[in-house]
C-alpha cells in the first residue's frame, strides 16, 4: 500500500549549519508513529520540513502519492495535512471559540468531520471556557486547544511536535485518550516525543533520531527490547 | 467658552480625518508587518479619484447621489490600487527589513507622485462641497461648518464598523490572528495571501476614504500625501503600531493638540505634536496600546566577500588617491564641483552605514544630523558673521550635540519604532526650520554662506573638502575596526549575547551614534559652504532618502558600499536629472529595482560576479555575523 505520508533524503539546515542529514521515513493510512530521541537532534525541523517551514532543505516529501515539497504551508495545510506546533502557537488574544474558528476548513471526504461540538467532546475542559482568551490559559489547556484548532481543519493526517511536553501526568493520560481516540476514527499520526513510556501507550512504530539522522527504526516493541539502542540514543 | 468649543470641535473633526488613514496603516502593519509609506499616496489617489469622479456622476445621477456615488467610487478605487500595490510590490517584501520596507513603499511613493502630476498636473483641484452640509451651526457667536459635525461622526462610525468587522466575522478573526502569528495562520489552512491583500484592500479603502472625505474642506494637491503619511504614522506610533483602538485615541489626542495648540503656539503645531510622540514613547516604548515586538525585522543579509586581493586594493587606493590630487589639473570647475558632492554624498552615505550596516541600528531621519551640521555653520555664519574656520567647526558640534539628545530617546526603542522617532525627530527639525522664520529664514533658508577669502577659488576649497571629507571618513573606518566597531556588530548580530557577557550595549551605541551624527554634521557643513545657501530639503526626507539610496545602491554590509552608492547617486542626479521631468518616477523605480533585485546592492553583485568568473578560492572576508535565523 502506498504510504500517507513519505519523507526521503531529507536535509535540512539553519543559515550554515546543518541540522538534519539525510532524513527517510514513512507513515501508512491509520498508523501512529513516533519520533523518538533526545533534546536537540532534529526532531522538530523534521516535522517543519514537512509543512516547508523551512528556508533551506532538499529531499522529497510526499503526502498521499504527491510530491509537497514547493507547496506552500497553507497550501499543505489544504490538503489535510495538519500541524501542531511545539510551542503551541496559541492566538492569546483571541477567545477559545475564535482559536477554532481560525482552524475551521471545509470537511473533506474520507476524513473525520470535527465541529466545535464534537471536539469539546473529545476535550471537556475546553468546552469549560469557550468564551476565555488563549493568553490565560494553562500550558496544559493550550495543548489541547492547539491540537483541537488544527482538528478544526479536519485533517486526515496530523504532525504533534511533543505533544506531552511539559504536561502533567494526569494531563499527560488524558494526551493518551485523546490520541487513542484520533486513531480509532482513522487519523494517521506523526508525532515526535522524548517521553518513552507515552509513546509506548499510543504509538505502532518508532524512529529514533541521533544528530540529524535516523538510527533505528520499526516496530515500539522491537525498540523497547533493543536496550543497546535505548541507552545509546534514548535518555532512559 | 464658545470658543475653546469650537477649538475642540475642529480638533475631532480632523482626528476623524486623521484616523481613517491611520486605522488602515495600524491594520496593515499588525498584519504585514509592513509599515507602508504609500498609504498616503493611496489616500491622495483618493483625492485625485474624487475630484475627476464627481463632475461626471453629479451631471448622471443629480447632485446628492452623484456626490456620493463620487465618494464609493474613489473608495473602491483606492482600494484596488492599494491591493494592486500589495500583489505587486509587498508581497515580496514581507521577509525583509523594515528599512528596505520603508524605503520601498517610499519608492512608490516618489512614482506616484510624478504619476499624479502627469495625469492631473501640478494646480491643485477644488471639488464641490457636499451636498446638504453646506451650512453652519451656530454655537454662541461662532459659525461651526455642518460638514465638520458630520466628519466628527465618521470616525466613531468607521471605529464602530472596524470593531464589529473584526470581532463578528471570521474574516476579522482571521485578520486579528494574523496580526499575532501569520505563519500559524498559513499553517491552519486559511488562504494567507489572499488575506494580505484584503487587508491591503481594507485600509486603502480606508485611506480613499478620508482622501474623497477631505475634498470639501481642501483641494486635491500633489503634496497631501507626505504630510497625511507622517501625521498618519505619528498616531500609529502613539497609539501602539497594530492596535485600532490606539489609533483610534492617538487621533483624537493629535486633533486636539493641534487644533488647541495653534493657540498657544501657533507656529509650532508640528513641534508640539512630535514632542508629545517622543514623550510618550519614552514612557511607553510600544506606544499607548501596542504591544513589544517580538522579531527585530528581517535580516539585511551576508556581507558580501571582498572583490580584491590586498594588493590590488593597494593599488587602486593609490590610484584613487593620485586621481582625487590631480583631479582639479584637468577637470573644468563644473566637474570639480561635482567632484566636491560626491565627496561630501560619500561622507554623508559613510556616516549612516558606521550606524546602519554595522551597527544594525535603523534610521530613517539621517537627514537630521546633516541639516544640524548645514544650519549650524550657516547660522553662525549669517547671524554671528563667524568665519568659515569656525563654523566648520561649529556644525559638527551642533550635530553632534543632536546626536547625543536624539540617541538618547531612540536607542531606547525598539526596530520599527526607533526607525519611527528617528523620522518623527528629522521631521521636527524640518518644521522648525520651516516655521521659525526669523532665526533659519523658513522655507527661504539664509544665503551669502561663502568660504573665508582664502579658500574661496573651486580649487581650494575642493582640496579643503578632499582634506576633511577623506579625514572624518578614514576616522570612521578606523573606527569599524576598533573596538568600538566590533561591538556595534557583535550587538548587531546578536545583543542577547552582548548584553549576557556584560558589554553595555546601549553606551556603546550611543557613541556610535554621535560619531555618525558629527561626521554628517560635517558633511551637511562643508555641503552650506559649497552651495552658499542652506534650505529646508538638508531637513527633509528627501535627504533622508537620498542617504539610504546611496547606501542601498551601494550595499548595506559592504564597507566601501556607501562609498560607491556616494559616487554613483551624486553622477546619476547630475546627468538624469536634467533630462527628464520625472526624475522622481525614475528614482523611485531605482529603489524599487535595487530593493527587489540587488538587496546587497553593487558591492554584493560584484561580488557575486566576480566569484562566478572566479572560482579561485579568495579568502572570504571575517565577519562576526553569526547564522542567526530566528523567527524560522
Ligand atoms: N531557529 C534555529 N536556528 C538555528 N539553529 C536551530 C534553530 N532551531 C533549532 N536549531 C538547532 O537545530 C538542531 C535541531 O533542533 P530541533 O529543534 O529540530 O531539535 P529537537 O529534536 O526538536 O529538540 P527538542 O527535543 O529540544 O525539541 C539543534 O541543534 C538546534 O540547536
Ligand atoms: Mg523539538
Amino acid at each position: 500500500m502506498k504510504p500517507m505520508l513519505s519523507v526521503s533524503e531529507l536535509n535540512a539546515w539553519y543559515g550554515q549549519a546543518q541540522v538534519l542529514f539525510g532524513i527517510d521515513l514513512e507513515v501508512q493510512q491509520g498508523e501512529i508513529v513516533v519520533l523518538l530521541g533526545r533534546n536537540g537532534v532534529g526532531k522538530t525541523t523534521t516535522l517543519k520540513s514537512v509543512v516547508n517551514l523551512l528556508a533551506k532543505a532538499t529531499g522529497r516529501i510526499e503526502f498521499q502519492g504527491r510530491s509537497i515539497r514547493d507547496l506552500a504551508p497553507s497550501s499543505i495545510a489544504r490538503l489535510g495535512l495538519g500541524y501542531v506546533p511545539e510551542d503551541r502557537r496559541i492566538f492569546t488574544d483571541l477567545t477559545v471559540m475564535e482559536n477554532l474558528e481560525v482552524g475551521r476548513q471545509a470537511p473533506r471526504a474520507n476524513t473525520p468531520h470535527w465541529t466545535v461540538d464534537r471536539l469539546f467532546d473529545l476535550f471537556p475542559n475546553l468546552a469549560r471556557m469557550r468564551d476565555r482568551s488563549g493568553g490565560h490559559m494553562s500550558g496544559g489547556e493550550q495543548q489541547m486547544l492547539s491540537i483541537a484548532r488544527t482538528l478544526m481543519g479536519n485533517p486526515s493526517t496530523v504532525l504533534l511536535d511533543e505533544p506531552s511536553e511539559g504536561l502533567a501526568p494526569v494531563i499527560v493520560q488524558q494526551m493518551v485518550e485523546v490520541l487513542k481516540e484520533l486513531k480509532r476514527q482513522g487519523l494517521t499520526v506523526l508525532l515526535s516525543e522524548q517521553n518513552l513510556s507515552f509513546a509506548k501507550a499510543i504509538s505502532d512504530r518508532a524512529y529514533v533520531i541521533e544528530k540529524g539522522q535516523i538510527r533505528f527504526a520499526g516496530a515500539l516493541t522491537e525498540l523497547l527490547e533493543n536496550e543497546e539502542i535505548r541507552r545509546a540514543y534514548l535518555a532512559v | 467658552m464658545w470658543e475653546i468649543t469650537t477649538q475642540v470641535l475642529t480638533g475631532l473633526a480632523s482626528a476623524s480625518n486623521l484616523f481613517l488613514v491611520a486605522c488602515g496603516l495600524t491594520l496593515i502593519f499588525g498584519v504585514t508587518r509592513v509599515v507602508n509609506f504609500a498609504h498616503g499616496s493611496i489616500y491622495m489617489l483618493g483625492a485625485y479619484a474624487m475630484v475627476t469622479f464627481v463632475s461626471p456622476m453629479r451631471e448622471y445621477l443629480g447632485p446628492t447621489l452623484g456626490f456620493w456615488a463620487a465618494v464609493a467610487a474613489s473608495v473602491i478605487f483606492a482600494a484596488v490600487v492599494a491591493a494592486l500595490i500589495e500583489v505587486v510590490l509587498l508581497r515580496r517584501l514581507y521577509r525583509s527589513n523594515h528599512l528596505f520596507q520603508l524605503l520601498a513603499t517610499f519608492g512608490v511613493v516618489l512614482i506616484v507622485q510624478d504619476l499624479v502630476i502627469l495625469v492631473w498636473g501640478a494646480d491643485d483641484i477644488l471639488g464641490p462641497r457636499a451636498p446638504g452640509l453646506t451650512g453652519f451651526v451656530s454655537l454662541g457667536e461662532h459659525r461651526f461648518p455642518a460638514y465638520s459635525i458630520f466628519m466628527i461622526a465618521v470616525g466613531p462610525v468607521v471605529f464602530l464598523a472596524l470593531w464589529l468587522i473584526l470581532h463578528r466575522t471570521r474574516w476579522g478573526t482571521l485578520i486579528r490572528a494574523a496580526s499575532q502569528d501569520k505563519e500559524m495562520v498559513g499553517l491552519l489552512g486559511a488562504r494567507d495571501k489572499l488575506l494580505m491583500t484584503s487587508v491591503l484592500a481594507l485600509g486603502g479603502a480606508l485611506a480613499g476614504l478620508a482622501g474623497a472625505l477631505q475634498i470639501p474642506m481642501q483641494p486635491a494637491n500633489a503634496f497631501m500625501d507626505v504630510s497625511i503619511i507622517t501625521e498618519a504614522f505619528v498616531i500609529t506610533v502613539i497609539g501602539g503600531m497594530g492596535s485600532m483602538t490606539g489609533a483610534f485615541l492617538a487621533a483624537i489626542l493629535v486633533g486636539l493638540i493641534q487644533a488647541l495648540g495653534i493657540q498657544l503656539f501657533p507656529k509650532s503645531t508640528l513641534v508640539l505634536v512630535f514632542l508629545v510622540m517622543a514623550i510618550v514613547l519614552v514612557i511607553r516604548p510600544w506606544g499607548l496600546l501596542g504591544r513589544p515586538e517580538v522579531e527585530a525585522g528581517g535580516a539585511m543579509g551576508e556581507p558580501p566577500e571582498r572583490i580584491l586581493s590586498p594588493n590590488t586594493t593597494r593599488f587602486a587606493l593609490a590610484a584613487l588617491a593620485i586621481f582625487l590630487l590631480l583631479a582639479p589639473q584637468f577637470m573644468s570647475e563644473y566637474h570639480v564641483g561635482l567632484l566636491i558632492e560626491v565627496l561630501l554624498m560619500s561622507l554623508f552615505a559613510f556616516s549612516l552605514n558606521f550606524i546602519l550596516g554595522n551597527g544594525g541600528l535603523v534610521s530613517f531621519g539621517h537627514a537630521a544630523y546633516f541639516g544640524l551640521g548645514a544650519y549650524g555653520a550657516a547660522l553662525a555664519v549669517y547671524h554671528w558673521r563667524w568665519p568659515m574656520e569656525a563654523a566648520l567647526v561649529l556644525g559638527p558640534l551642533v550635530a553632534a550635540a543632536g546626536a547625543l539628545v536624539f540617541g538618547w530617546f531612540v536607542l531606547r526603542l525598539a526596530g520599527v519604532y526607533a526607525a519611527m522617532l528617528t523620522l518623527a525627530i528629522a521631521q521636527i527639525l524640518w518644521s522648525l526650520a520651516f516655521q521659525w522664520n526669523e532665526f533659519s529664514g523658513g522655507d527661504n533658508g539664509v544665503n551669502g554662506i561663502w568660504p573665508s577669502a582664502w579658500a574661496q577659488s573651486r580649487v581650494v576649497f575642493y582640496y579643503v573638502v578632499l582634506l576633511l571629507s577623506v579625514a572624518a571618513i578614514g576616522a570612521l573606518w578606523r573606527a569599524t575596526k576598533a573596538p568600538l566597531g566590533y561591538t556595534l556588530r557583535a550587538g548587531r548580530d546578536s545583543p542577547r549575547r552582548c548584553e549576557a557577557i556584560g558589554i553595555n550595549l546601549l553606551t556603546h551605541r550611543w557613541a556610535g551614534f554621535v560619531l555618525a551624527g558629527a561626521a554628517a554634521g560635517l558633511s551637511g557643513a562643508l555641503f552650506a559652504f559649497s552651495k552658499g545657501t542652506v534650505d529646508t530639503h538638508v531637513l527633509s526626507v528627501h535627504m533622508t532618502v537620498d542617504s539610504l539610496v546611496m547606501v542601498l545602491i551601494g550595499g548595506v554590509n559592504a564597507i566601501t558600499g556607501p562609498l560607491m552608492g556616494g559616487t554613483i547617486y551624486p553622477l546619476l542626479k547630475a546627468y538624469i536629472m536634467p533630462l527628464t521631468d520625472a526624475w522622481r518616477m525614475f528614482l523611485g523605480a531605482v529603489i524599487l529595482l535595487t530593493v527587489l533585485l540587488f538587496p546587497q546592492g553593487l558591492a554584493g553583485f560584484l561580488s557575486k560576479f566576480s566569484r562566478r568568473f572566479n572560482s579561485s578560492t579568495e579568502p572570504t572576508s571575517v565577519s562576526l555575523r553569526v547564522a542567526s535565523e530566528r523567527g524560522q
